[in-house]
């Protein structure tokens, strides 16, 4: 065999490592993307968990405002019910903004504000407000490099012959966004 | 942001480079000054390498020691831990172990050779000076330095201090009792520009652990910078770490518990300033293990 033939077989050599590369890239993303809404997932039922304790503790001391306690019930309904990235978070912003006003209610009931398993649960919601959107952000991390590989040359080659397609963001809106940096 | 970041990660790329063109000069000169310099750097190598390594692996242990940092619990301390979690899962890391100092000034650390064997301390100064947003803005610069193993750049700039001063420290020794008169032996070989070749090696030696522990320092400084940016990246709000760094440049409190020798680990610079004013400033800043705060809050605020 000639040098051509060397030269040949060792650029195919090169194309076949790289494929392998790239297209065990996108699994471990993937899996990742998965990993991510895994996360997400056990943030917001960490909330849906929270959410009759403080209902149970807000009536105790605030049994006449019924219509901010029944939208909080409601809303985190639909968010346990919603499927899909998108619907998925707008349910969740709809329960967040509900949870806001509950807090903000509140503030008018100072034995409310004294008692020790409130603020317990004030701190955990707040907290795990904060974990749910971070989860989300890491989610759109993940989401934003899968994307971009599955669309750059030349490893989009890669991905459309073994079907790695372009993956939904999960959008929020700006309000909602905002609302992670309230301080309770 | 994103561009910042890659500087900083470009910058200190090319200062671990600089530093290893350094190690590579002082054999350079040590062959030429004493006819053998390759075995003799092996050897500093080998000896820094080893015991900077043993360092590095117990990295989080010393340090955590050293500073007198105990195991937050998690009930007193629920939004420290709340905060870690939630900053944790922005990165993807795994948790690292959260430590609490107990001293009034305003301060914090990471340690650890890698994500999984992590450990990051805040004094209580820190967790009653700061409030929510700046202590996420805090704990995601010491995330950063996690994430970016900084651990593991600053061994590596040490290590290779530790080489440079120690071939250079023998290498002195050996001329003093008998390598004179082999490097003489050799010069007279090669004339006249033997010797001034002679004369420029021996400067270099002199010169070589001043340099080398600027750069230390200069690297160091490149991952406070890169920590800064990347735990914006984490927090996606400036104003948390930018309020927290301006809190703690107003305050005068110097940590107690925190020596020379841990100073690199700290948010901010523990060890007391120099008086920033006189002729010299700028040349006691060049062995700063931190950019000045006012730095680092611009940098922040052009975000």
């Amino acid at each position: 065999m000639g040098l051509v033939g060397w030269i040949v077989i060792g650029f195919v050599a090169l194309l076949v490592i790289y494929g392998i590369i790239t297209f065990n890239r996108l699994v471990g993303l993937r899996n990742r993307i998965e990993n991510a809404w895994a996360q997400i997932d056990v943030q917001l039922q960490r909330r849906y968990d929270l959410i009759p304790n403080l209902v149970e503790t807000v009536k105790g001391y605030a049994s006449h405002e019924r219509e901010a306690l029944e939208a909080v019930i409601a809303a985190r309904g639909a968010a346990m019910n919603a499927k899909g990235p998108a619907v998925k978070g707008q349910a969740e912003d709809m329960l967040s903004g509900a949870l806001k006003s509950l807090f903000a209610l509140s503030e008018a009931y100072p034995d409310l504000k004294a008692n020790t398993s409130f603020l317990q649960l004030q701190e955990e919601l707040a907290s795990t407000e904060g974990k749910i959107s971070y989860a989300r952000q890491f989610y759109n991390d993940v989401i934003n490099r899968y994307n971009t590989l599955t669309q750059t040359f030349p490893s989009v080659i890669i991905a459309k012959l073994a079907n790695f397609n372009e993956r939904e963001y999960f959008e929020t809106d700006d309000a909602a966004r905002a609302n992670v940096q309230v301080e309770f | 942001m994103f561009d910042q970041v890659a500087a900083n990660k470009r910058r200190s790329a090319l200062l671990i480079g600089g530093f290893v063109l350094l190690v590579v000069g002082v054999t350079a000169a040590l062959e030429l000054l004493l006819g053998f310099g390759r075995l003799w750097v092996m050897v500093a190598v080998l000896v820094a390498g080893v015991s900077s390594f043993l360092a590095y692996w117990k990295s989080a242990s010393v340090a955590l020691a050293m500073s007198h940092a105990r195991p937050a619990d998690p009930v007193v301390y629920a939004r420290l831990h709340n905060i870690v979690e939630g900053l944790c899962i922005a990165g993807g890391l795994p948790k690292p172990g959260v430590y609490v100092v107990e001293d009034p000034a305003p301060n914090a650390f990471a340690t650890g050779r890698n994500p999984q064997h992590a450990a990051i301390a805040v004094t209580t100064g820190l967790l009653a000076k700061l409030d929510r947003v700046e202590l996420e803005g805090v704990v995601a610069h010491e995330l950063a330095h996690i994430k970016n193993y900084d651990i593991l750049v600053s061994t590596l700039a040490v290590t290779l201090v530790g080489v440079v001063v120690l071939i250079t420290d023998t290498a002195f020794r050996f001329m003093w009792w008998g390598g004179a008169s082999h490097r003489r032996d050799r010069s007279s070989q090669g004339g006249g520009l033997g010797s001034i070749l002679g004369v420029l090696g021996l400067v270099f030696l002199v010169l070589a652990p001043l340099a080398a522990k600027l750069m230390q320092a200069a690297v160091s400084r490149r991952r406070e910078q890169l920590a800064d940016m990347s735990g914006v990246l984490l927090t996606r709000y400036p104003p948390g770490l930018l309020s927290a760094l301006e809190k703690l440049r107003d305050d005068s409190t110097v940590v107690h518990s925190a020596s020379r020798a841990t100073a690199h680990l700290w948010i901010e610079g523990p060890v007391p300033r120099r008086d920033d004013e006189g002729r010299l400033a700028w040349l006691g800043r060049l062995f700063d293990t931190h950019p000045p705060l006012e730095h680092r809050i611009d940098a922040l605020r052009e975000l």
